[in-house]
């Protein structure tokens, strides 16, 4: 897996290309918008993480000129904006997902990995499958080991994409972008308390727990070792 | 204010039609009741000129004819003097043949009052008799028919009771000061209906300038900032004011883009600072050698980052939505849909806490906005409640009112005393009892923010007990 960084920030793009590195990608670094956009017009890279303010030419023109190019390797945009409006106008100029500076590198880490997968789940495929759960797009309905569990249709939307990200973290951030299309943070821990309710619902009567709490990171459904 | 004003009053609902409303702008605007002045002060000024005019040349024709008798009677009196009655008698007599025109007229009649020499046969019908200046209708025959043509004169009492008649046949006279009435008042006329035309071509040609200026303000208020009051180049004070407006406009712009900017470079440069703080943290974190005291501790300082990082965000945002030109996101959305996504999003926390969420909202109460933004606004009042409420039932309203759009969030916590609903919007204001909880005191700034960048308007009411907190937009027609 390739990965191409885009970011001007030395330091950062440093401990990217380690980080990364360690998670067992293939990292290249651009220090300014146009090496970025001449990296990236090769089209081989998987992903490319995209810092929004860089010099020479920002990164949302990095984007659109790449995407004017047809060139649709998944994009994640860094960027120290961080309003309602920043990210929603970053979304719309091509990013594939938003990211604000600071990050905790596991944040980076689970949105990239989302980022990559989206591109190989078979958009076809009506059920999804962890261990011994199972949920089926058409008729909406969740069971886990042949039992009907009832979810509501918010909680079906949050195990829907828990399930398409099984084995790796989500983020709350990622989960109120993505299941809610909220793009701030609350203060107060609204996702947690969904989370542990289809928790109640998916686990509780079970041996085995598949929905895990990741301390400072989010959470992950992955089926027992 | 005048402009809100100006710009309010239309909507909500004249019922009369276009031209109504119109009129009755124009009526109250300052430039009609500026040219009414004028019109008044020059309609009596041309009146004045007018009645003067006419006074001094009926008067001179009067003055004539005084002259004219006062030397016709300075004659007889002379003559009479030389040579007696039968003096006065012949010359009477002479001039009454002389054919002068007929314009003068002469009797002397006996003490009996019949006629002794003259022009005309007899005493006029109305004449009293009495000596001094008298007016009177002279009966005349020409061309074959007789009529009344009006006299001035004088008569005279003679010693033995003879009477003389000197007077002026003035129809003349009346037919000018007629005429010099006529032409007068055509003057007048016309001269009232040119003022009248000028002055309301000149009030509308201010109106209009005025206008200009207004709907450019209007205009950079809504957020374009890059518009300006044409000029039309003639340089008088309209057009001084129109480029004073625009200097000051660009300067407000220049300000705005310097700010924006700032704030621009604000949050890249120190941002990336301290993303790198962070980072650093994050890799001493995951250092193997670090024992589990000093995780905590990175840990602990992770959060205090995040603390201050959440506090700058908050910051950041407020400022670009208050400098306010991007509004490139909005778009006609149902309020009863952001209510219930929210309500949708939050239910389960308020639950745990021991709230109620109760959510009513009517259909169709649309309005033009970002809905992101309005989210985010009613998220902070969700989150405010839940903070400060302590429990009991958090209503969320949706419902027209008065043409306007509400969007209501009430609790029945403590709520906020009167004097203190104005200054907790303002930034970092965290009331008494709350400083103990956390949160950083942006988030009604940021609400009112958010409401402003909509042009709403957002008031905090007691809900006995209890906050209720009122967002009102513009409606989209239902």
């Amino acid at each position: 897996m390739k990965i191409l960084v885009v970011e001007d920030d030395r330091e950062t793009a440093a401990y990217l290309a380690k980080g990364l590195n360690e998670s067992g990608y293939t990292v290249d670094c651009a220090s300014d918008g146009r090496d970025g956009l001449f990296f990236a017009s090769s089209g081989d890279y998987n992903a490319i993480i995209l810092d929004r303010m860089l010099p020479s030419m920002d990164g949302l023109t990095v984007l659109g000129a790449l995407r004017a190019a047809q060139i649709r390797t998944p994009a994640l945009i860094l960027s120290a904006l961080g309003s309602v409006d920043d990210r929603v106008k970053g979304l719309r100029a091509g990013g594939d997902d938003y990211l604000v500076k600071p990050f905790a590198f596991s944040e980076l880490l689970a949105r990239l990995e989302a980022l990559l997968r989206r591109g190989t789940g078979s958009a076809t495929e009506t059920k999804l499958r962890v261990a011994d759960l199972e949920l089926d797009l058409l008729t909406r309905t969740v069971k886990r080991r042949g039992q009907p569990i009832e979810v509501l249709p918010r909680e079906f939307r949050l195990l829907e994409y828990l399930m398409r990200n099984a084995g790796h973290v989500v983020t709350r951030t990622m989960l109120l972008e993505h299941v809610w299309d909220y793009h701030f943070d609350p203060q107060t821990n609204v996702i947690d308390v969904h989370v542990s309710r289809l928790r109640q619902k998916i686990d509780k009567s079970f041996d085995h727990p598949l929905l895990h709490t990741v301390r400072g990171a989010g959470y992950c459904l992955r089926a027992p070792s | 204010m005048a402009v809100e004003k100006l710009h309010l009053a239309p909507a909500r609902g004249w019922s009369g039609s276009p031209l109504l409303v119109h009129a009755r702008r124009l009526v109250r605007t300052h430039a009609i009741r500026l040219a009414a002045l004028y019109f008044l002060v020059f309609a009596i000024s041309v009146l004045g000129v007018l009645l003067f005019v006419y006074w001094t040349s009926a008067n001179f024709v009067v003055q004539q004819t005084e002259a004219t008798l006062d030397a016709e009677i300075a004659g007889l009196a002379e003559q009479y003097a030389q040579r007696g009655l039968s003096g006065l008698i012949q010359i009477v007599a002479a001039r009454s043949a002389g054919g002068r025109g007929d314009a003068m007229v002469y009797l002397v009649t006996d003490p009996n009052g019949r006629p002794l020499a003259g022009n005309i046969s007899g005493w006029p019908a109305e004449v009293v008799v009495r000596s001094g200046w008298l007016s009177f209708g002279l009966e005349r025959t020409r061309n074959g028919h007789s009529e009344i043509r009006p006299a001035w004169g004088r008569l005279f009492a003679i010693p033995g009771g003879y009477r003389l008649l000197v007077a002026r046949d003035i129809s003349d006279a009346a037919a000018f000061r007629g005429q010099v009435r006529a032409t007068l008042l055509w003057a007048g006329l016309v001269a009232l209906g040119v003022g009248l035309a000028g002055g309301t071509l000149m009030s509308r040609n201010m109106l209009r300038r005025v206008e200009q200026v207004n709907r450019t303000s209007e205009r950079v208020m809504a957020g374009n900032l890059s518009d300006r009051v044409p000029l039309n180049g003639t340089s008088d004070e309209f057009d001084q004011l129109a480029a004073n407006l625009n200097r000051m406009l660009d300067q407000i712009e220049r300000l705005m883009t310097a700010m924006r900017e700032v704030t621009d470079d604000v949050a890249h440069d120190l941002k990336t600072p301290l993303s790198r703080l962070r980072t650093r943290l994050e890799r001493a974190l995951h250092d193997p050698s670090a024992d589990p005291y000093q995780r905590e501790t990175i840990r602990a300082a992770i959060d205090e980052a995040d603390r201050l990082l959440t506090t700058f965000n908050a910051l950041l945002s407020i400022a670009e939505l208050e400098s306010g030109a991007r509004r490139e996101g909005a778009e006609p959305l149902d309020l009863a849909e952001v209510a219930r996504s929210a309500a949708e999003l939050y239910e389960p926390v308020t639950e745990e806490k021991g709230f109620v969420l109760a959510v009513k909202t009517e259909p169709g109460v649309e309005i033009r906005g970002e809905r992101h933004l309005l989210s985010q606004a009613l998220a902070n009042l969700l989150d405010n409640a839940l903070k400060y409420a302590g429990g009991g039932t958090i209503e969320i309203a949706v419902f027209r009112r008065d043409g306007q759009a509400v969007l209501e969030v009430a609790d029945h916590g403590p709520g906020i005393p009167e004097a203190d609903r104005q200054t907790v919007f303002d930034r970092f204001v965290r009331l008494e009892p709350s400083r103990t909880t956390p949160g950083n005191g942006l988030g009604l700034s940021l609400v009112r923010a958010i409401v402003r960048r909509h042009d709403g308007s957002v008031t905090l009411a007691d809900n006995r007990p209890g906050l209720r907190v009122r967002l009102q937009f513009a409606a989209l027609a239902s």
